[in-house]
């Protein structure tokens, strides 16, 4: 009797198995994972890791209970519960410095973000439910990353950008925290989004202290809508996760007794820099890459010094290899080579890492032959931000821009034409920093120019006491052939509550950094085709999107009440209003004449009773009526009057019985 | 003869303030006194001004944000001239010329007024047959001294160079106790509205105007002139019948409020409030109407939402008190301001004129943003009274702590602003000694007032005992 089910079970357990599989295989047929690591030597000895983590996943209706394969669940809760139609939060400490290390590639427009936290959202409800999305989000968020996101909430620190940071039409929020700390708890939950975790794949390369230690870390999530090619509908969430990370190679060749040592760029692998090799692939990942980026700055100087060797060695076997050989080595062949449309274009190193096996770890190393020197692409115009003036009472925020290198080449470029560059500047400022817009002056190369020839349109949301922040978007226009043009405006600065200063008050508060944007510039780059990878982070790159840079961060330090007096300034104060009230109503109601009869007649009734008192006593005395004078000794006997002695029984009788009372 | 003489006199030093004020306003850069806490509050500062009138160029409401907080006539007024500029010539011009005009105006204002007090005066202390207090009084030109205090004032010549808005709130208070004063009822009440309307502490002056239009100008206690007048009646024998009759006319006239400029006076302010609301409400019809309006002037002057320091003291308390207890003390405070004024009413009814000094004190003192402008309004009506005011006590104490304070003030706030080296304690400690004296003045003006007045009754009751006997 028992046997039959034994032997069913079995089939039953199969066929469940089986059905679960093919369920399993119709729901991530769309659900795909990819992970990949860009590494970019930077001009100054440093070297620039970008992971870029990207998952997919599709978006139904009913998705909201229902378990994902790979796609972290949160996430899409998320995004289902607040109708998410874009987002990005990003963790940042450092400042990215794009003197050095570029402004004008996909990287530094994508991931070079102002330090602390910044959140941005569009979300897909009805424009007066936005901000009632926004303040959940933020909790979530804080939830989610172990962060105070939601000091977000407030109103005071969320702007709404209309055109200068994001075209989105009212429904896109924006914040930031520039006060922020980030450290590895921010690190492992975001880390605990990606299927393999940093157990296995690139993400193992993630060494805690050495992230930690570089020059500049920023931790990203975006989260995107992709669309469905035949309608406009959304059909799946992409969540974008990068961390780009800049880090100083120790130098390997330090023994290396080279004439050009201190010249030469110092040499690094993965190993090197992480203190950690690449031991294998995350196994749910579709896609597992490490790139390595030569950008245009680099391939130009490699191609002058193969040039210069081309005179003595005339075997051209292949231009990719020759270059590839002249200026530095590679521990690694790469296995393709991306080339930039046009001359003087970057060159991708392309290094899959599915083929390694568990026991060969993967180790790109790269040392350098020849000593370099080479700039990045820098964005057209070098933007930074300082105050002005001295003192705690007013102060002015002015944005230089200086032009670099490339606008130079547009000037030579279109000559006949007249030229104009657009810049958009979008700038928020905490309310405490009283913005006076009509103080609004551009110097054009050191020369005070009317604001109406630039400024093609601008919008100010002016800051309200307590409520919200400052916003200013401007859209400006400048000739190509500018060399400089500082914005300025003036404020006051605010004075707070006791309870409104953070405890370091005196540190100062932050404005948060402005962002400078350069729509008519596209810091994508454009590779030949080869569309057999459909690599995420190569569609990242190529994707067209507007110049963008960050200022600094700005420390306004405020003037600070005593935080110790409270009580003495309240009971100070209102001792002033009881000295003007009680003052002046003895004034109105002080009667000089008045008061002297009153005396006089309380004078007069006190003699003639103590009078008739002592005429009663000295008759009492002496056994009859006599007229006496008053004497010092019978004085006394005026404080034993009835009245008095009332008044003290009463007393004492209020005493006694408050005694008891209480007892 | 006396009076020809002064005349040029006077002339010449209203001049000669203007001219100072002309030179003062020349180099402004080099004062910088448009930005000083003590000139301009967040309602009187010009740069706030500015700023709502540029917001309402760019077609956003000028009290978005929390810049402006001032009438919106002021901006249609001042706005324009604050952008217009005259090449060579530093900004803000044409706006500080009105500011000077403004004083001028309400100096000439004071002076007019002093005189009407003075007439009024003397003769009713005739009516009383205190003839050589008349003489007395008649001594000094009361009026041109306060217009003269006023214009010299450094109080006002402060104010005025740092382009503060609050002459022109003054030249509306003055105009209404003009107006009061010669009994032009459309003018007092236009005064009362717009300098309502500008500052909303100048409501409780409606008290005095009613008084001053009621009973006139300032006169000996009513009670002295029904002595007189019974005495008058008792040897009715004695004089020439015709006079005694006028005489008795006039004693019973200073007796009688009159009601018709009063009603009149309500008539107009009715009138003139619902026209200068029409004004507002079409001006700020796109921006949220009226109630934003009065949300964003007289709210902000209630609620004391800008903890920015000034001369007063309610700055700091309000940024120090615990949140809880804020409703409370703003209650506490603005019922302040109120609690005093039946008392000093019917106390001082006599003496409107008085009394409307008296008020400008306190709230000049316990109003939530104060300015010098304030001050300097109260110390040249406080001219006004020079003859009553004669036997005050602590005067040269009162003058010496003004100066002591209006030095102190600056450094400390340097100190603890520009330099870093002091705090909030040393300006608030200033502050606090400044409440005090203010204090004082208005106590001891009271007092000697009422001195004054004690002194009258006397000489009146020793007059009626030596005619009597």
């Amino acid at each position: 009797m028992a046997l039959p089910p034994r032997a069913t079970f079995p089939l039953s357990l199969h066929l469940l198995l089986l059905l679960l599989s093919l369920l399993l295989a119709t729901s991530t047929q769309q659900e795909q994972f990819s992970e990949e690591l860009l590494l970019k030597p930077l001009p100054d000895r440093k070297i620039l890791a970008h992971f870029h983590f990207q998952n997919e996943a599709p978006l139904h209706a009913d998705s909201f209970a229902r378990h994902h394969h790979l796609f972290p669940k949160s996430i899409s809760q998320l995004v289902q519960k607040f109708h998410i139609k874009a987002m990005e939060l990003s963790f940042t400490q450092g400042r990215w410095n794009y003197e050095r290390w570029g402004g004008f590639d996909p990287i530094s427009s994508h991931n070079a973000k102002p330090p602390g936290v910044e959140l941005w959202a569009v979300f897909d409800v009805p424009l007066h439910q936005v901000d009632a999305s926004w303040k959940n989000l933020t909790h979530s968020l804080s939830g989610l990353f172990c962060t105070s996101i939601n000091f977000l909430e407030s109103s005071t620190t969320y702007s709404a950008p209309e055109w200068a940071f994001q075209s989105a039409l009212g429904s896109l929020r924006y914040g930031t925290l520039p006060r922020e700390a980030v450290c590895t708890e921010n690190l492992t939950p975001w880390l605990k989004l990606l299927p393999c975790r940093d157990k296995a794949g690139l993400s193992s390369l993630m060494d805690r202290p050495s992230i930690y230690r570089s020059f500049y870390h920023s931790q990203r999530l975006h989260l995107s809508m992709s669309s469905a090619a035949s309608d406009g509908s959304r059909s799946g969430i992409i969540l974008e996760q990068t961390l780009t990370v800049v880090l100083q190679p120790n130098d390997q060749n330090a023994d290396m007794n080279h004439v050009s040592k201190a010249k030469i760029q110092p040499s690094w692998s993965l190993s090197s820099i992480f203190g950690r090799k690449i031991s294998g692939r995350c196994v749910l990942a579709k896609l597992s890459n490490v790139y390595l980026h030569a950008d245009r700055g680099l391939v130009a100087q490699l191609e002058n010094l193969h040039e210069n060797s081309a005179q003595f060695a005339t075997n051209d076997t292949g231009p990719v290899d020759f270059r590839m050989n002249s200026g530095f080595k590679l521990s690694v062949t790469p296995e393709r080579v991306h080339k930039e449309l046009g001359k003087g274009s970057s060159l991708l190193y392309e290094y899959p890492i599915n083929d390694y096996k568990d026991t060969e770890q993967f180790d790109l190393g790269l040392s350098w032959e020849h000593p370099i020197v080479w700039s990045s692409p820098h964005a057209p115009f070098y933007a930074s931000r300082f105050l002005m003036g001295s003192g705690n009472e007013r102060g002015a925020i002015a944005i230089s821009l200086k032009s670099t290198e490339m606008t130079q080449g547009l000037l030579t470029n279109n000559i006949e034409e007249r030229c104009k560059l657009q810049v958009n500047v979008l700038q928020v400022v905490p309310w405490y920093v009283k913005v006076y817009y009509h103080t609004l002056q551009l110097l054009v190369d050191e020369r005070p120019q009317v604001l109406t020839d630039f400024v093609e349109r601008i919008r100010v949301s002016p800051s309200e006491d307590k409520v919200s922040p400052g916003m200013m978007e401007l859209v400006l226009q400048f000739p190509c052939e500018m060399k400089s043009a500082v914005l300025s405006i003036e404020f006051d600065k605010g004075f707070l509550h006791i309870d409104e200063y953070p405890p370091d008050a005196n540190q100062g508060f932050d404005i948060p950094s402005a962002i400078i944007s350069f729509p008519d510039f596209n810091a994508g780059l454009q590779f030949y085709d080869q569309s057999e990878s459909k690599s995420p982070l190569l569609s990242k790159l190529q994707e067209k999107s507007p110049v963008l840079s960050y200022t600094e961060v700005l420390l306004v330090p405020l003037t600070t009440p005593d935080f110790s007096m409270p009580y003495n300034v309240i009971t100070i104060t209102c001792t002033v209003f009881a000295l003007y009230f009680g003052s002046l109503l003895n004034v109105l109601r002080r009667r000089v004449g008045e008061e002297e009869r009153l005396l006089k007649n309380k004078d007069a009734s006190k003699a003639v009773f103590l009078r008739r008192v002592l005429t009663k006593l000295s008759a009492k005395l002496r056994g009859r009526p006599l007229e006496s004078t008053p004497s010092p000794s019978s004085s006394s006997s005026s404080f034993v009057s009835p009245k008095l002695i009332l008044r003290v029984l009463l007393v004492a009788g209020i005493a006694i019985a408050w005694q008891y009372y209480s007892q | 003869m006396t009076k020809k003489k002064k005349v040029p006199l006077f002339w010449t030093w209203v001049l000669g303030s203007v001219v100072l004020r002309l030179i003062l306003l020349y180099f402004p850069k080099n004062l910088n006194l448009s930005s000083r806490p003590e000139v301009s509050t967040p309602l009187t500062s010009l740069r706030r001004l500015a700023e709502g009138y540029w917001l309402k160029q760019s077609s956003i409401s000028p009290y978005a944000g929390s810049m402006y907080h001032g009438s919106p006539l002021l901006l249609t007024l001042l706005g324009p001239l604050t952008v217009t500029r005259i090449e060579g010539q530093p900004d803000h011009l044409l706006c500080s010329l009105v500011f000077v005009i403004a004083d001028v105006v309400s100096a000439m204002l004071i002076c007019a007024v002093g005189e009407k007090l003075q007439v009024a005066y003397s003769s009713s202390l005739q009516l009383l047959g205190l003839r050589d207090l008349s003489e007395n009084s008649e001594l000094l030109p009361s009026g041109d001294f306060a217009a003269l205090v006023y214009l010299w004032n450094p109080f006002t010549i402060v104010a005025c160079v740092g382009l503060s808005t609050s002459a022109i709130e003054n030249l509306m208070v003055v105009l209404s106790l003009y107006g009061a004063c010669s009994r032009l009822a459309p003018l007092a009440a236009f005064g009362w509205v717009m300098a309502t309307h500008l500052s909303l502490y100048p409501a409780i002056l409606i008290i005095p105007v009613i008084l001053l239009l009621g009973y006139g100008p300032d006169a000996p206690p009513r009670k002295l002139f029904r002595q007189r007048n019974s005495l008058e009646a008792g040897n009715s024998t004695v004089s020439d019948v015709y006079s005694e009759e006028k005489a008795k006319n006039q004693l019973k006239v200073a007796n009688v409020f009159s009601w018709r400029p009063v009603v009149s006076f309500l008539f107009w302010t009715l009138l003139w409030s619902s026209y200068i609301l029409v004004l507002c409400s079409m001006y700020v019809q796109q921006y949220g109407g009226l109630q934003e309006l009065f949300k964003r002037t007289y709210g902000f002057i209630l609620t004391i939402q800008d903890l920015s320091p000034n001369i007063g003291v309610l700055w700091y308390f309000f940024a120090e008190v615990f949140d809880f207890f804020r409703n409370f003390f703003l209650i506490v405070f603005h019922g302040n301001v109120l609690l005093m004024l039946a008392p000093l009413a019917l106390r001082l009814n006599h003496r409107p004129c008085f009394l409307a000094f008296v008020y400008i004190v306190i709230s000049s003192m316990l109003k939530s943003y104060p300015s010098v402008g304030d001050s300097a309004l109260y110390l040249g009506l406080l001219g006004l009274f020079a003859y009553e005011l004669k036997d005050m006590q602590f005067s040269f104490f009162l003058l010496s702590g003004y100066v002591g304070v209006s030095l102190l003030s600056p450094v400390m706030h340097n100190l603890w602003i520009w330099r870093g080296t002091g705090n909030a304690n040393f300006y608030f400690a200033t502050a606090i000694a400044y409440a005090c004296f203010q204090i004082i003045l208005v106590v001891e003006s009271v007092s000697a007032m009422l001195n004054h007045d004690r002194t009258l009754t006397k000489l009146c009751t020793a007059m009626v005992q030596n005619v009597k006997s």
